[in-house]
């Protein structure tokens, strides 16, 4: 037997008061910092916004929401080659998936850098999920 | 070239053709117009199949942070609800040890946010969020009050149908899903973008809680069952023809 899946819904504008009531963004006590902007398709920041980033090497787990830059920041660990990223926003009906390869990162006055660009000619790769 | 006066409808006919899907480029829900990815989809790494999602023992929720009720010194005003159900993955079998978070507006339809400014009133009893582990039959429940619905900018006159925010983390990585449960027989159902950008009735039924009397608490609050399955790359699974 197999049950249809729950349909995915917009995580809206609000959802900071469940999902970021506690910083969870320090996947490591000493780290890299990971810093990068969310951006939509007119390259507007997307304020309302939240990243999810999992190193599955370690089991780590983090979640950031956006400022009003759309910046988000993490801190991960230096020898990690990759780390996989869900991004969910308002305006977002399904989140996406990308993967951010730490090695390959611009890096930015000590940390690595990487923005997300949910559309157009600069959309950042996202996987079928 | 000839402009059309047509405005762009708010909600669309329904199409069986999407499957489970829902359409993230909705005309209708206008914020979609520069957020929703118009780049073709990268197949997944194959590693990324079988990947087992992150595990939160070290930061598990309390016993209490499921009972939306009890979170400050009085009750909240608004009609109080068990909402509770089980996580599944396709095959019907329970996930235990889920993740699952929730958030929502109060019983006047106000988010205890700063965002939200609409002139209903906050409700000091009442912050509208919480969070529990699935147990080892995949259930999970909630004690809170039932939202109210609430105007927004999308259109003119837009108000969104009652609904809370679900989180959830299956066992796998790719089984991760947000999404939004409502109530039965709301009448903003055929009027919301973000509801009917699922455009298969049979996939928008899913995410329509049911009322229970076996799980309603005489005396002390109506019961709803909402059951959440999670695909492989939940949100997006066919359904079955």
């Amino acid at each position: 037997m197999t049950l249809p899946g729950t349909p995915s819904q917009t995580v809206g504008p609000f959802f900071t008061i469940g999902l970021c009531r506690r910083p969870k963004n320090e996947l490591v006590a000493r780290g890299v910092r990971l810093v990068g902007r969310l951006l939509d398709g007119q390259d507007e920041p997307v304020n309302d916004g939240v990243i999810e980033i999992f190193d599955a090497a370690s089991g780590r787990w983090g979640r950031c929401g956006t400022d009003v830059e759309g910046r988000f920041s993490f801190l991960v660990a230096p020898d990690t080659p990759h780390v996989e990223a869900y991004v969910f926003a308002r305006g977002l009906l399904k989140h996406q998936l990308t993967r951010i390869q730490l090695s390959d990162a611009e890096r930015d006055d000590g940390a690595l850098r990487f923005d997300i660009r949910l559309q157009g000619d600069r959309q950042t790769v996202f996987f079928a999920v | 070239m000839a402009v059309s006066d047509e405005p762009t409808p708010i909600v669309l006919p329904d199409d069986p053709g999407f499957g489970l899907d829902v359409q993230i480029d909705y005309p209708g829900y206008r914020s979609t117009r520069w957020r929703a990815p118009d780049r073709p989809l990268v197949t997944l790494p194959e590693e990324l199949h079988q990947l087992e999602g992150p595990v939160f023992g070290d930061d598990a929720p309390g016993e209490d942070d499921n009972d939306l009720t009890r979170q400050h010194a009085g009750d909240p005003l608004g009609e109080r609800i068990v909402v509770s159900g089980r996580v599944l993955d396709e095959d019907a079998r329970p996930i235990s040890g889920a993740l699952v978070e929730v958030w929502q507006a109060n019983a006047a339809g106000r988010y205890h946010h700063e965002v939200d400014q609409h002139p209903a009133p906050l409700d000091p009893n009442f912050s509208g969020a919480g969070r529990c582990l699935t147990d080892d039959e995949g259930g999970y429940r909630f004690v809170t009050v039932k939202p109210g619905a609430y105007p927004w900018g999308n259109h003119e006159n837009a108000w969104r149908p009652a609904h809370i925010h679900f989180s959830i983390f299956g066992r796998l990585f790719t089984q991760r899903l947000v999404t939004q449960m409502y109530f039965p027989g709301d009448p903003l159902f055929a009027y919301d973008p973000i509801f009917n950008a699922v455009r298969n009735p049979k996939a928008r039924a899913l995410l329509v809680a049911r009322f229970d009397l076996e799980q309603t608490q005489p005396e002390w609050a109506l019961g709803y069952t909402w059951d959440i399955v999670l695909g492989r790359g939940a949100g997006a699974t066919r359904i079955e023809p």
